[in-house]
């Protein structure tokens, strides 16, 4: 299990860590020379600030007010911490209170590309935690196995982009082992698979990827997206004791960024219920993962530009998502937004519009607009241009709002 | 140079032949002689439960970076009746299938294992309960080796509730406790199979996991990267290439650019088994057995084995290879007749008691299939076709249907407690 190979994909892997590390200050100062910054001045388009964002919670009083906790971790401490030391204090949580819990991927032994699993080998032992070889689709067949066999794994892809090799195990072993199984009742249920997912500012095309609408497709899985540390922690405290396989997507343009006072106990959020992050009356914007922070922003402008009063929910679950709470919504609002990162062509857009339009036709007072990706590849220099920016989501406020 | 390379190949176009081997390797190799193996007339005890030595033929096995298995077998003439039974059982059972397939009452795919009974048979007589077992297509025989019933695996065929798999999988999926499923996607089992294995010596316990694949998918991507995995882990388990010689239609050697499929391990040590000759299979396993259990890692087999039919129902199985060949395999290396001929020849029994046994399996057989025949259809309800898609409580609201009227409501059915999963051995 060592981290010697000359094999051009590690390298690139490894070259691509230290500019990543770079990247949060980035987005609090407008450096000039990055790759896909905000142009000086933009009244709109600025760097986020996630300093103040209202999707982060800022003071412990803000965090432990949340509903969704249980009582004795309300009334607990809680620490500022980042996303990935939130998935690590995860991870140590599970490996620390079930035995059957395992941790391996690709490097992540001494930490992962991301830091995500720092300490945990030392900590838990190789046995249980421990690199794997380059092979994601053995690996997740790997997993797939050790969780027929009653064991919790919870293993990593390096990038979501080198999912696609085990798509097939992911799809016809992973989502449909109860159902074949019948009456012997095997499943996979204790399997996690983590992944680094979306956009980071210089991903290029093999690290910007979001393929979570591929696997929305598929029954039988459950597909995640933590838009914060507190939300991280806790779904995939949820995802590693649920009995169904689960992937768990994390933005990895959040891993650093995103900062916040996260309980220090342990806690499980439901994994079947979207959040409404501010409540309003006029329209509900629908998103997940990263794009809530560009639609916070937007909301601002337009909230003060136009005085409307507009709905965020985060999907937070992708599959099977929560139809009760965005029906509720739009059928308060009447009007309705999808954003997410990942393309418009048969993205989740698609499916939470057409839901929207089958269930509430009748109170909707604009079409349900979609914002999502330009259906193309995530060219070095065009991601920005590509995902969905502050004046995109403005715009679709205003076009809702006058229709 | 490149002009004088090029000449000279067109000069002597029958000039690649010079690089055909000359001459046979020195060592024997692999036969598919059903009947090889040796016991003396004279050592065969009279009691039925009384251990005798059975002396395989030196053309058992071939080995790559292994010490061989010993070539004698203890086993009792009970035991051997049983072996007899079973590989009489599951061709019977295919051979109903066949039938009933051709009766149009099974549709969809089908695919027999008529030909290699002595594979499922000779490794389930070398493994315990507590051993796990995971295959692809042709997993019929096994199911019904791990502790499966004809009724269920012929009803999983006819698509009956009572079937294995409640009717939900047909021919390639099929569970049983301790046996992890045919499989119908070409080599997804290989890597399973590991992490099978990896949690059972995770736990500590002292089982061994065999992974079975065709010839066909011995070329999978990530058969390979199981290997690497079994390994460089050293984890307990056995995977076995069930070399019929042809991956659906193609020959091995047309497939494949090392058909020596028990070498494709390269860091693994491999061994070529007479997969028609059953005590050769169960000898090979028992001693893959306890090599895993001392910790020595992975092994690779390869059970050269025989397909009488097509490689599915529609595939008649005649146009890639000769009638011939069919012919000759199944005249004069039948695994059922191999040792039929072998119980006879050593004295273990005789043909008038061969002959009730064979009578007797085939009437539990055919009884156990006239009962599926008999089985109720499953209840065309919302609850039979949405169930086991995600654990009976954590459900998402609804799952669609066609139109919405046909959406299925989890929170308005009573979807009972499911299966209890079984105990994992």
């Amino acid at each position: 299990m060592n981290t010697r190979t000359t094999a051009t994909r590690t390298l690139s892997r490894y070259l691509l860590r230290p500019q990543i590390s770079v990247l949060p200050q980035s987005q609090h100062q407008s450096r000039a020379k990055r790759y896909s910054s905000a142009v000086a001045g933009a009244r709109l388009n600025g760097s986020v600030e996630y300093d103040t964002t209202p999707i982060l919670h800022h003071t412990s009083r803000s965090t432990l007010s949340n509903p969704e906790l249980p009582q004795d971790v309300r009334k607990g401490r809680t620490k500022r911490i980042n996303l990935y030391t939130a998935v690590n204090e995860a991870l140590r949580h599970a490996l620390q209170t079930d035995e059957r819990v395992l941790v391996f991927g690709e490097d992540i032994q001494f930490g992962g590309v991301f830091r995500c699993t720092m300490n945990l080998a030392a900590d838990f032992g190789t046995e249980r935690v421990f690199n794997t070889p380059l092979s994601e689709q053995g690996l997740v067949g790997f997993a797939i196995g050790a969780a027929s066999e009653g064991m919790r794994p919870v293993a990593e892809i390096q990038f979501a982009d080198y999912v696609f090799p085990a798509f097939d195990q992911l799809v016809n072993e992973a989502a449909k082992y109860r159902y074949r199984s019948g009456s012997t009742g095997y499943n996979c249920g204790g399997l996690v698979i983590r992944m680094p997912m979306g956009v980071v500012g210089h991903g290029a095309l093999y690290h910007s990827q979001s393929p979570e609408a591929l696997f929305t497709h598929i029954p039988g899985l459950r597909v995640i997206i933590p838009r914060s540390p507190v939300q991280a922690k806790g779904l995939l405290l949820s995802a590693i004791r649920s009995n169904d396989p689960v992937l768990f997507m994390e933005p990895k343009v959040l891993y650093r960024a995103a900062v916040e006072q996260v309980p220090v106990d342990a806690y499980h959020l439901p994994l079947d219920k979207a959040e409404i992050l501010k409540t309003g009356k006029d329209i509900t914007i629908i998103s997940y993962g990263t794009p809530l922070y560009t639609c916070s922003a937007a909301i601002a402008a337009a909230e003060k530009d136009f005085g409307c009063s507009v709905e965020l929910i985060d999907l937070r679950t992708i599959y099977p998502w929560d139809r009760e709470t965005i029906l509720e919504s739009v059928n308060k609002t009447g009007r309705a937004i999808v954003v997410h990162e990942s393309m418009t062509n048969a993205g989740v857009g698609a499916e939470v519009a057409a839901t929207i339009q089958e269930k509430v036709f009748l109170r909707l007072e604009a079409p349900v607009k979609r914002v999502a990706g330009w259906a193309t590849h995530t060219g070095l220099v065009y991601e920005k241009l590509i995902v969905p920016d502050v004046t995109r989501v403005y715009d679709a406020i205003k076009q809702t709002i006058d229709y | 140079m490149l002009s004088r390379a090029i000449r000279r190949s067109i000069a002597s176009p029958l000039r690649r032949n010079a690089f055909a081997p000359a001459a046979r390797p020195a060592f024997r190799a692999v036969t598919t002689d059903a009947a090889s193996s040796h016991a003396d007339r004279e050592a065969v005890p009279k009691e039925d439960d009384k251990p005798f030595e059975i002396r395989l033929s030196d053309e058992s096995f071939e080995t790559y970076e292994l010490d061989p298995p010993p070539y004698t077998l203890d086993t009792t003439k009970a035991e051997l009746k049983k072996i007899y039974y079973d590989m009489v059982a599951v061709r019977r059972m295919e051979m109903a299938a066949d039938r009933l397939y051709k009766e149009k009452k099974i549709r969809g795919f089908c695919h027999l294992s008529t030909g290699q009974e002595a594979v499922a048979v000779g490794i389930e007589h070398a493994i315990d309960r507590q051993d796990h077992l995971i295959t692809a297509y042709r997993c019929h025989g096994f199911a019904l080796m791990r502790g499966g019933t004809v009724k269920s695996i012929i009803g999983e065929l006819l698509g009956k509730r009572e079937g294995i798999a409640y009717g939900k999988g047909g021919s390639m999926h099929m569970f049983s406790p301790g046996f992890y499923g045919g499989n119908g996607i070409v080599g997804a089992q290989v890597p399973v199979g590991a992490g099978i294995a990896f949690a059972n010596m995770y736990e500590g316990k002292n089982n061994v996991t065999l992974a079975l694949y065709g010839d066909g998918a011995s070329n999978q991507g990530q058969v390979f990267e199981a290997f690497n995995m079994a390994k460089l882990w050293n984890i307990p388990i056995i995977f076995g290439c069930e070399n019929n010689k042809y991956g659906m239609g193609t020959a091995a050697n047309r497939s494949s650019a090392l058909p020596d499929y028990y070498k494709r391990g390269q860091y693994i040590p491999g061994l070529k088994i007479n997969g028609m000759d059953v005590l050769a299979v169960m000898a090979a396993v028992k001693y893959g057995k306890e090599w895993c259990a001392a910790g020595k890692g992975p092994l690779v087999y390869e059970y050269v084995t025989y397909r009488y039919g097509g490689h599915s129902m529609s595939d008649p199985g005649t146009t890639y290879r000769t009638r011939e060949e069919i012919q000759r395999m199944r005249s004069t290396n039948d695994p059922i007749a191999g040792l039929k001929q072998k119980l006879l020849d050593w004295g273990v029994t005789s043909e008038e008691e061969l002959k009730s046994i064979d009578k007797e399996a085939r009437a539990q057989v055919d009884a156990e299939v006239a009962e599926a025949e008999k089985m109720a259809p499953p209840e065309p309800t919302g609850k039979v076709l949405f169930e086991d898609i995600y654990v009976r409580g954590s459900e998402p609201d609804f799952l669609r249907g066609r139109i919405p009227e046909e959406n299925f409501y989890y929170n308005q059915t009573d979807m009972g407690t499911g299966p209890k999963p079984v105990a994992r051995t």
